[in-house]
């Protein structure tokens, strides 16, 4: 087989952003309560009733097209998209068509090899969600106009991405951004994120490029789901390219649904259908100027940005970027570790602490590290006590739980527990003398038997410990071990 | 008169906007409309380069809401002009074409 093929893939992506009330009116956004009581004439699409702009969507929108380094439009308008869908009670939906308020923009993907791809972004828009259709009732559906309304931030990315784990990366890196920036709870179970991917392939056959139709892939609702469609779907198109020769033309682009049972993607739509929009400005909203002293007002909201925080991590604190990959999942983790170095732990220490003990208790209570009732500082303490080897490892993940307990010092509670180890040399050399003179057989392997020497040494060490009671710092018993058996 | 907009446009804006029309009046509207677009041409006369195009005929902008809830109505009160409900949601006819999520 001479040929190749390429992957390419766009992404259209719907976030909800996390404002208390809808775009367009006071209704309260409240996720999974009974149908149609946060509704009211405006998002009810009744005559006569004046949406009026949401100044927190917009600003959230904004600070989200700033993150993802686009332009911000100094002026911008809300157009009517027309259609007519039981959800959609006005008969049309609000959004920005000719004047979104930013464009051109890219955002930065982890590549996979530590390196970071920049995918471009074409726009951002702000529009309304529809409500739900929940369920059917034979020949009925049953319509909940609760989400009618919600704010929906639109995102269009350039076709730059060329495998399915670049698609997945780009997706879970736009969950961390908007969680980071806190303007979206970014839940896909809840459908908080909506992404759509755009696949064709470019397929090199006899030295010419030939380009598959294009499938818009709904109904992923998971990361997992969004890398497989796209894998699948490339599959699909290969053969069906192979078999068929269809190429790519204007009106043959063709919508499929992914059926996650069966883990395949299945056609919706043939063609796709001939929508007429009839796009107009809506009369009933003015437009919106942003100028720059809210310009500048929104940008000292950005923080610095979890793929940036990732690779710092790695860069100044010598991380891996794995652990720098979980501490930066969410902006309090990575904010409370970053703290936590800055006030002089060890970056690696830390790290342990958090990723191993931190987030487990976080978890259980359902909180964020920074809400365990423990401060940065009393982290750092510590972790320096661990590093001085005041503590064992073991002892540290105790008292890390009883801090997140009681709120207490870590130092109180490891007298009070007895996990202070002892590091006082006399002592420890009077346990070693013991040892060695009980031991005599082992004394003689650890000196002179370079086969057994190791094992013997492990078997002495263990002896010491014991005879302290485990609280003997292991790293001195070590020390002291090796100058005696030298 | 050439009419500027044909039975067959008037059936294709018919059924965008899901308006169900007889013949007789397929035939009255694509008159009446052919009017109105005609009586509309006369702007053509207008010189209007280097003209912006015009957002909105207000000279307003930036009316903005703070994001405070305010109430909803009960769902009693949010169905009661519904020609057909089940429970606490409105009831439709089924959709076919399923295009939810904008
Ligand atoms: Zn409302």
């Amino acid at each position: 087989m001479a040929s190749q093929y390429k992957i390419v893939v766009g992404l259209e992506i719907h976030v909800h952003l996390a404002t208390r009330t809808k775009i367009f009116c006071g209704c309260e956004l409240v996720y999974g309560d009974t149908a149609n009581t946060h509704v009211c004439p405006v998002c009810l699409g009744m005559p006569g009733s004046l949406p009026v702009m949401n100044k927190k969507a917009l600003e959230f929108s904004i600070l989200t097209g700033l993150a993802l380094n686009c332009a911000i439009a100094p002026f911008t308008k809300w157009d009517r998209k027309s259609y007519y869908y039981p959800d959609l009670p006005k008969n049309y939906q609000i959004s920005q068509y000719d004047l979104p308020f930013s464009e051109h923009g890219y955002i930065e993907i982890p590549a996979g090899d530590g390196s970071n791809k920049k995918i471009g972004i074409i726009r951002a828009h702000l529009e309304e969600d529809a409500g739900k259709n929940t369920h059917t009732l034979g020949n009925f559906s049953a319509v909940d106009l609760n989400r009618a309304g919600t704010p929906l931030l639109e995102i269009v990315t350039e076709p730059d991405m060329n495998t399915p784990e670049e698609v997945g990366a780009l997706a879970r890196e736009l969950q961390r951004i908007v969680r980071f920036l806190g303007v979206s709870e970014a839940d896909m179970q809840k459908g908080h994120m909506r992404f759509e991917p755009n696949v064709n392939l470019h397929i090199e056959r006899d030295g010419q490029v030939f380009k598959t139709p294009i499938s818009e892939v709904k109904n992923l609702n998971s990361f997992r789901a969004i890398e497989r469609s796209v894998a699948y779907e490339a599959q699909r198109q290969y053969a069906e390219f192979l078999e068929t020769g269809k190429t790519l033309q204007m009106g043959n682009k063709r919508t499929y649904g992914w059926d996650d049972a069966k883990q395949m993607t299945v056609l919706q739509r043939e063609k796709e259908e001939a929508h007429d929009y009839r796009y107009f400005p809506d009369p009933d909203l003015v437009p919106v100027e942003v100028d720059d002293a809210w310009l500048n007002e929104i940008k000292s909201r950005l923080c610095e940005l979890p793929l940036q925080m990732q690779n710092r991590f790695v860069s100044e604190y010598g991380l891996s970027d794995y652990d720098a990959g979980v501490l930066t999942a969410d902006r309090a983790t990575a904010e409370f570790f970053d703290t936590a170095v800055k006030l002089g732990a060890d970056a690696k220490r830390v790290c342990n602490l958090l990723t191993q003990t931190g987030l487990k208790l976080a978890n259980e209570k359902g909180v964020t590290v920074n809400q365990l009732g423990i401060g940065p500082e009393q982290l750092v303490q510590l972790a320096k006590m661990a590093d001085a080897g005041d503590i064992s490892a073991t002892a540290a993940t105790t008292i890390f739980e009883e801090m997140a307990v009681t709120g207490g010092d870590p130092m109180q509670i490891a007298e009070q527990k007895n996990l202070i180890q002892k590091s006082d040399t006399g002592e420890i050399e009077s346990l070693v003398d013991q040892v060695l003179a009980e031991n005599a057989q082992a004394v003689e392997d650890a000196k002179s038997n370079p086969k057994k020497a190791k094992k013997a040494m492990g078997f002495l060490m263990g002896q010491v410990m014991q005879k302290s009671k485990g609280q003997a710092n292991p790293k001195i018993v070590s020390q002291i071990l090796n100058k005696k058996l030298k | 008169m050439a009419t500027k907009i044909d039975e067959a446009q008037v059936r294709r804006v018919a059924l965008l906007g899901r308006l169900e029309l007889s013949d007789e009046e397929v035939t009255q509207f694509s008159g009446q409309l052919s009017a109105i677009v005609e009586y509309i041409e006369k702007l053509n006369e207008l010189h209007t380069d280097g003209v912006e195009p015009l957002a909105h005929c207000l000279p307003v902008h930036n009316v903005l809401r703070e994001d405070v809830p305010r109430p909803s109505l009960s769902n009693e009160a949010a169905l009661a002009n519904a020609p057909e409900r089940e429970d606490e949601y409105f009831k439709v006819p089924k959709i076919l074409d399923d295009n939810s999520g904008a």
